[in-house]
């Protein structure tokens, strides 16, 4: 579902991503590991479209990046720590935009079919800038999930989020990785990582440095699989 | 919140296929939000409405004069009040991520482009609207001359077109409210020398052979910049 072969990323001098090699099968979860600066938000961004990779090739679904974004993006649902949303338009009239941008049919049914799996269906004629960050959060996820997308992004989905919503984006997770959506996700937070992934993934230094599939480790032994990853790399 | 129910459905989305449908959303979107904070617009009214009263007093000009430096002062008002519109409505794209938001939308990004400009350049009429009869009256001088608002019409669009692309490109630095007029007036010198003749020869009754240089080059310019962010809208976004 994706491949990623050789991929450099360069700001001016700066080299982010240095020859990063990585696939990840349809259905498979996938969570990107990695410390502060290893360029897991970078690498994300090109998955998503939004950068440009300097060498290297990117495919999604079989389509090609840069060439054939547009097919990629209709594929891909992004989360991010920024909600993507609006602050002056309500909970309901930020989906029923992004809604319009995705060409989703069925609109009005689907935005309240949204709102309510979100737990946000009473808030529907809120601004959002009046919402708490866990509640713009829950938001941000339905307004991913608004098109039904192949391929799930989430980019430190858990930042700032209180118990509910971090149970609530848990849920969504569980829910795509059981649909067999494709999923990957950076993180900082081992744990949650741990309960949800079917692949884990170390990034540091602009490379992938170690994998391992979920089925070869314990749960217990992820932060030391961890640590060793980033001591092997010499971080 | 319900916790038995899936949040993915397995249904799939139409093609999208709409630059139109993508174009208007924009539009509405820029609308609906600056309906309900009304930052954009009054921030663009008080300051041009400053700027013609602070002329009005600081020339201290006879009947004559005025109507030689009406469109010099009117266009420096459009110029400054546009920048602060232009600043505010990227501005907004920039908050919370949004324009990643909009960036991650399966649409030619031109769709997202010309959704900005024309809810741009409905902001900047609607500030041209009331600023025209203020003016009028402060300025003793009748601005309601076909010919002045067709010129008020292409200057605006050609400034728009350049300034919305120009605005998605300084909104990527830190330092962006001083980056863009540093970008945009040096690019819109000829917008503003070309609507600044035209009003003029409008305002003093010129012969139409003598403005008519002026309203093509206006045209030229809307069509080139236009054709111009159409082209290169989509590598200036992306990082």
């Amino acid at each position: 579902m994706i491949e990623v072969h050789k991929l450099v990323k360069r700001f001016g001098l700066k080299t982010v991503l240095r020859g990063l090699d990585f696939q990840v099968q349809p259905g498979e979860f996938v969570a990107l590991l990695g410390p502060n600066g290893a360029g897991k938000t970078t690498f994300l961004r090109i998955l998503a479209s939004l950068s440009r990779p300097t060498l290297g090739e990117v495919k999604i679904g079989g389509y090609r990046l840069p060439g054939q974004a547009s097919a990629v993006r209709r594929r891909l649902g992004v989360v991010s720590h920024l909600p993507l949303l609006y602050g002056d338009l309500t909970a309901e009239e930020n989906l029923r935009f992004f809604g319009r941008m995705y060409g989703v049919t069925a609109l009005d049914q689907r935005v309240s079919e949204v709102l309510d799996l979100v737990g946000l269906a009473a808030r529907r004629r809120d601004l959002v800038r009046t919402f708490s960050r866990g509640m713009q959060q829950r938001l941000a996820i339905g307004r991913a999930v608004l098109h039904d997308p192949e391929v799930m992004l989430f980019d430190e989905p858990h930042t700032g989020l209180d118990q509910d919503a971090s149970g609530m984006l848990d849920r969504v997770l569980r829910d795509v990785a059981a649909m067999g959506r494709t999923v990957v996700m950076t993180s900082h937070d081992l744990a949650r990582s741990g309960d949800l992934a079917s692949r884990f993934d170390v990034l540091s230094r602009g490379m992938i440095t170690a994998s391992v599939q979920r089925s070869e480790i314990d749960p217990d032994q992820l932060l030391a699989f961890y640590r060793q990853a980033l001591q092997e790399a010499g971080v | 919140m319900k916790g038995d129910i899936p949040l993915v459905r397995s249904a799939r989305p139409a093609p999208v296929s709409g630059f139109l449908r993508a174009m208007s959303a924009v539009v509405w979107k820029d609308l609906a939000a600056e309906l309900r904070s009304r930052e954009l617009l009054s921030s663009m009214l008080v300051f041009a409405l400053l700027v013609i009263l602070i002329f009005n007093f600081a020339l201290e000009l006879d009947t004559k004069t005025r109507s030689t430096v009406t469109s010099g002062v009117l266009w420096v008002t459009f110029a400054f009040a546009g920048t602060l519109g232009l600043n505010r409505s990227m501005a907004m794209e920039k908050d919370r991520g949004c324009l990643d938001g909009l960036l991650l939308a399966p649409v030619d990004r031109s769709a997202i482009y010309f959704g900005k400009a024309i809810g741009n350049l409905i902001f900047m009429f609607i500030v041209e609207i009331i600023v025209l009869p203020v003016y009028s009256v402060l300025y003793n001088t009748n601005l309601f001359h076909p010919g002045l608002l067709l010129v008020i019409l292409l200057g605006s669009i050609g400034y728009v077109a350049v300034g919305t692309l120009l605005s998605s490109m300084a909104v990527q630095t830190r330092t962006r409210d001083v980056l863009l007029p540093i970008l945009l007036f040096p690019v819109a010198i000829p917008v503003f020398i070309a609507a600044v003749k035209a009003s003029s020869g409008f305002l003093q009754g010129t012969e139409m052979a003598e403005i008519q240089p002026w309203l093509t080059l206006l045209i030229t310019y809307d069509v080139i910049f236009t054709s111009v962010a159409f082209m290169v809208f989509d590598y200036v976004v992306e990082e």
